[in-house]
């Protein structure tokens, strides 16, 4: 442990620290531009210089180990000069136009020039003139403005997996480009932006919109898939301007998925402001007092197993509960969160959770995926995953085709009935899996929303049970969900009652005329042919598929306009706070059931949030406490029988378009075109 | 030097021919397995020497050898000059222009190559044989001016002596490498200044015990004469 001095501060730290480590572990803050504590160290900016004691030259704290004894100055004369100097140096070729600059006001460069910069050029010369690249369509590039710190280059290569950035060139012709100039094919590509210490790269949507001291932050959840990234929604006025992440190192670290970050303009496109109401089969807008009228007029007098509710994949779980309540009351118990007839289990916690934590990952030693591609379908997750792999002694199965995860992987066969294999022990990856410290597995919807899914995931419980992959302190079985709503929608048990119809069965119901009422909480990927002749309640925020089928719509709250609880995959609750108020007549979701059971005569018991919610926690325990993880107890599901030797169909395709607000958002359009098509095209004024 | 970038026209394909695969292959071999990224400089010659120059197609069947990100191996192409992005001529001429050449004149060697081939810095003659391109320091000071055509250094160079090499390399002929004053390495122009005695002859042996006493003899004189008051 050497021990040595920081600015007079004694600082013991553990070898192989960095100086600029340590300096930081005593709150000591060195200037810095290469620099990341998730990236690799690349020592080239110079920002960080600092002045050792017996040491010749200034040294490069960021990449300087400690030494017994040092005697480090972070504030000395000389440390001072150094970096003056090596401003002086990285503003030769940086240009001044911070006023139409969208890095202004949250600029590393900017901050640190007012403390070491000179108030005057002495470089009389030309500045450089660097060509700015194609990025594709969320990233912006102004390379005059580029300082070299790579860390862009070191975040594709090493986190996200696609060692396409590099730096051509050397010295003053040294310039950071794509290969090609091909837009960056990660899903977090968008994180490039928020690294980038100066303004080079920037966020192509949000070019030119606000200023940061304008905007009003509020810090929540994300929705876009399951992982519920925290994040931090900026709005000005009534419109959310961009989404950043949140440092949470249990969950995403710091990145954020692209679609989370930019899909947030899908807020502003296809919004429900006004209930309508279905008259001689057109939708026309009515107040709300009409809507609910028509809603009581045709449930009073529909028998309660007539009535049933499907939930969508970005509910809040206050909302979901409230409805649970009211089909109670209403005598219905055909309810159902899973749009996708996800053949899970919601009596067992542990069945779909993700139990080994996304943190947990790092821990394991061995990884089997069966039907779920989690680059994109949980591309923070697939980080992760990536992250863990990075450090070796780590070995990756994959049954089903997923192409390229960033990581090598062993294909195990396309086909599900591998899985059964693996859990007789015929498959030699089950001795992998035996041999392993902390062998875990990911169980996908892919292979959970198929006909024989009873008997999936009792093959994936047999594997955990025979692989070891469930002991003490480590649970292995992991189910991948893609809907945000999902475990939430498990937790508060909005699944069938006694006797209850589930998706298959409400939708198959209402064809065939059992089914008078459904009510759509926010539910718009199932199948609306098939609601058949049924009456139609439409609640949510988008003017989607399940809103072309209404009878009555309902506008309801996206998730950055109302405090929501959410449970990520692995049984996290988490609240998202409101940053904007819902458009027009909207209303925060859970306020529209309530005010619905009034009309309806059930009026149900809580009149505010913190009511809502002491009723929640009182229904599952889960809910009581947030941000943290209730482990859950190991228990038997599943069932047996012949798995079908099919390929995995996935549940996302596309990955920038997968829910209401993704589809509404000419951003993710844009994305979809230039990824889908593999073509980066830079159009033409002519162009369509 | 400028801004370093791929050729906008590039070949369809790239392939080493059987011989260079093979010598790619040794190459490879050297290094430890996942390490043949090491390989990438040694590759990038190869490719170079077969093709004239090396193109995108030749960077990702490199890359493919190796096992790398093709941008890595671009990074590798772009920071070294001597890997051409370019098709050049036959005769690729470097003009050394650093300030040792250029005080030895490389201005003359430099208006000889644009008079005698009529092209100027970063272009080939129409037939294809020439290229001329401004080369930072060749590394050969001490025989300043240096031309560099192709793999060879011809030194001590001045300017009708570069318009008699390319007179030759046009007839075909290819004229001896190295100091064209005909310098004995990188020994002086004229005469040895230094170590002139015949290294054939057996040294002299030296009376130590006489040096020594002289010696002694001499730090007594000085010691005695400092030792005198001064007058």
């Amino acid at each position: 442990m050497p021990k040595l001095t920081i600015d007079g501060i004694a600082v013991d730290v553990a070898p192989n620290t960095t100086i600029l480590q340590a300096a930081e572990s005593v709150g000591v803050e060195i200037p810095r531009f290469c620099y990341h504590d998730r990236l690799s160290i690349a020592g080239n900016c110079r920002m960080c210089l600092v002045d050792v004691e017996k040491s010749p030259k200034p040294v490069a704290s960021c990449a300087m180990p400690v030494g017994e004894g040092m005697v480090v100055h972070t504030k000395s004369p000389r440390a001072d000069k150094a970096r003056a100097g090596v401003m002086e140096f990285l503003l030769i070729n940086h240009p001044l136009d911070c006023p139409i600059c969208d890095q202004g006001g949250e600029c590393d460069l900017q901050d640190q020039a007012m403390a070491y910069g000179f108030d005057r050029g002495r470089f009389q010369e030309n500045k450089r003139a660097v060509r700015d690249k194609e990025m594709g369509p969320l990233v912006a590039t102004s390379m005059n403005r580029c300082i070299h710190c790579t860390r862009c280059v070191r975040f594709a290569t090493e986190v996200a997996g696609v060692p396409e950035l590099g730096a051509t060139g050397r010295g003053e012709d040294m310039e950071i480009t794509t290969y090609l100039e091909k837009a960056l094919s990660s899903e977090l590509s968008g994180n490039v932006v928020d690294l980038c210490p100066v303004g080079a790269l920037t966020s192509k949507p949000y070019a030119f919109t606000t200023r940061p001291w304008e905007l009003r932050k509020t810090e929540s959840i994300d929705v876009m898939d399951a992982v519920g990234t925290n994040i931090r929604v900026d709005a000005r006025g009534r419109e959310v301007m961009r989404i950043l992440p949140r440092i949470n190192e249990d969950v995403n670290e710091e990145w954020l998925a692209d679609k989370s970050r930019h899909a947030c303009d899908g807020l502003r496109y296809q919004r429900l402001d006004k209930p309508y109401v279905r008259v001689m089969g057109k939708l026309q807008t009515a107040t709300w007092q009409e809507a609910f009228d028509a809603i009581a007029g045709r449930l009073l007098g529909t028998p309660g197993n007539k009535v049933a509710a499907l939930a969508g994949d970005l509910t809040d779980v206050e909302s979901m509960f409230a409805l649970k309540e009211l089909l109670v009351t209403l005598g219905s118990h055909n309810l159902d969160c899973r749009q996708d007839g996800a053949a899970i289990d919601p009596t067992v916690r542990a069945s779909y959770l993700f139990n080994s934590t996304i943190a947990g990952i790092e821990h394991a030693d061995a990884l089997l995926i069966i039907g779920a591609n989690p680059r994109k379908e949980a591309p923070i997750l697939n980080a992760r995953i990536r992250k863990r792999f990075l450090r070796g002694g780590f070995k990756v199965g994959v049954i089903g085709e997923v192409g390229d995860l960033t990581y090598k992987y062993e294909s195990l066969g396309g086909t599900a009935e591998v899985l059964s294999a693996i859990a007789d022990g015929r498959h030699p990856f089950a001795d992998v899996l035996k041999a392993a410290k902390a062998p875990m597995l990911i169980l996908g919807m892919a292979a959970l929303t198929r006909a024989e899914s009873a008997a999936i995931l009792g093959a994936a419980r047999r594997v955990a049970d025979t692989c070891g992959l469930v002991k003490d302190g480590w649970n292995g079985f992991n189910v991948l969900h893609t809907a945000a709503a999902r475990v939430g929608g498990l937790d508060v048990g909005f699944v069938p009652g006694p006797g209850g119809k589930d998706t298959r069965g409400i939708l198959d119901g209402a064809a065939g005329g059992e089914i008078d009422v459904v009510f759509l909480l926010g539910a718009d990927e199932i199948d609306t042919a098939r609601l058949g002749k049924a009456f139609v309640v439409y609640q949510g925020h988008h003017g989607d598929r399940g809103a072309h089928r209404a009878d009555v719509i309902l506008p309801g709250a996206a998730y950055t306009e109302k405090d929501g609880t959410y449970v990520n995959t692995e049984g996290r609750v988490q609240r998202a706070n409101r940053a904007v108020f819902p458009p027009g007549e909207a209303r925060e979701d859970w306020t529209i059931i309530r005010a619905l059971s009034e009309v309806l005569g059930k009026t149900l018991p809580f009149d505010n949030l913190a009511q809502l919610r002491k009723r929640l926690a009182a229904a599952n325990p889960v809910f009581a406490t947030t941000d943290a993880i209730t482990p859950a107890a190991w228990g038997a599901f599943g069932g047996n029988g012949a798995i079908a030797t099919t390929g995995f169909d996935y549940p996302v395709v596309n990955y920038y378009m997968t829910d209401a607000i993704s589809r509404a958002s000419r951003t993710m359009a844009q994305c979809s075109e230039s990824f889908a098509s593999g073509a980066a095209s830079r159009k033409t004024g002519t162009h369509g | 030097m400028s801004r370093r970038e791929l050729a906008a026209d590039q070949p369809a394909n790239f392939a080493f021919n059987a011989d260079y695969l093979a010598r790619a292959n040794r190459i490879i071999a050297k290094y430890p397995t996942g390490r043949q990224a090491s390989a990438v400089i040694p590759l990038l010659d190869l490719a170079q020497r077969q093709e004239g120059w090396v193109s995108r197609p030749a960077i990702d069947v490199i890359a493919g050898m190796l096992d790398m990100a093709s941008i890595r191996v671009l990074e590798v192409a772009t920071f070294y000059t001597m890997f051409n992005l370019a098709p050049v001529g036959k005769n690729h001429i470097q003009v050394c222009t650093s300030l040792s050449c250029w005080l030895r004149g490389s201005d003359d060697i430099v208006r000889a190559c644009k008079e005698r081939l009529g092209i100027g810095f970063g272009s080939t003659t129409p037939d294809g044989m020439f290229s001329l391109a401004e080369a930072e320091c060749a590394g050969a000071c001490v025989n300043a001016p240096v031309v560099a055509i192709g793999d060879d250094y011809y030194e001590d160079v001045d300017g009708a002596g570069m318009w008699r090499i390319l007179d030759a390399f046009k007839r075909g002929e290819k004229p001896a490498h190295g100091s064209v004053t005909r310098r004995d390495g990188s020994a002086p122009a004229g005469p040895p200044t230094s170590l002139t005695d015949d290294p054939t002859k057996p040294v002299p042996k030296q009376d130590l015990a006489a040096a020594k006493a002289a010696y002694e003899q001499a730090k007594a004189e000085a010691a005695a004469k400092a030792a005198q008051p001064k007058t």
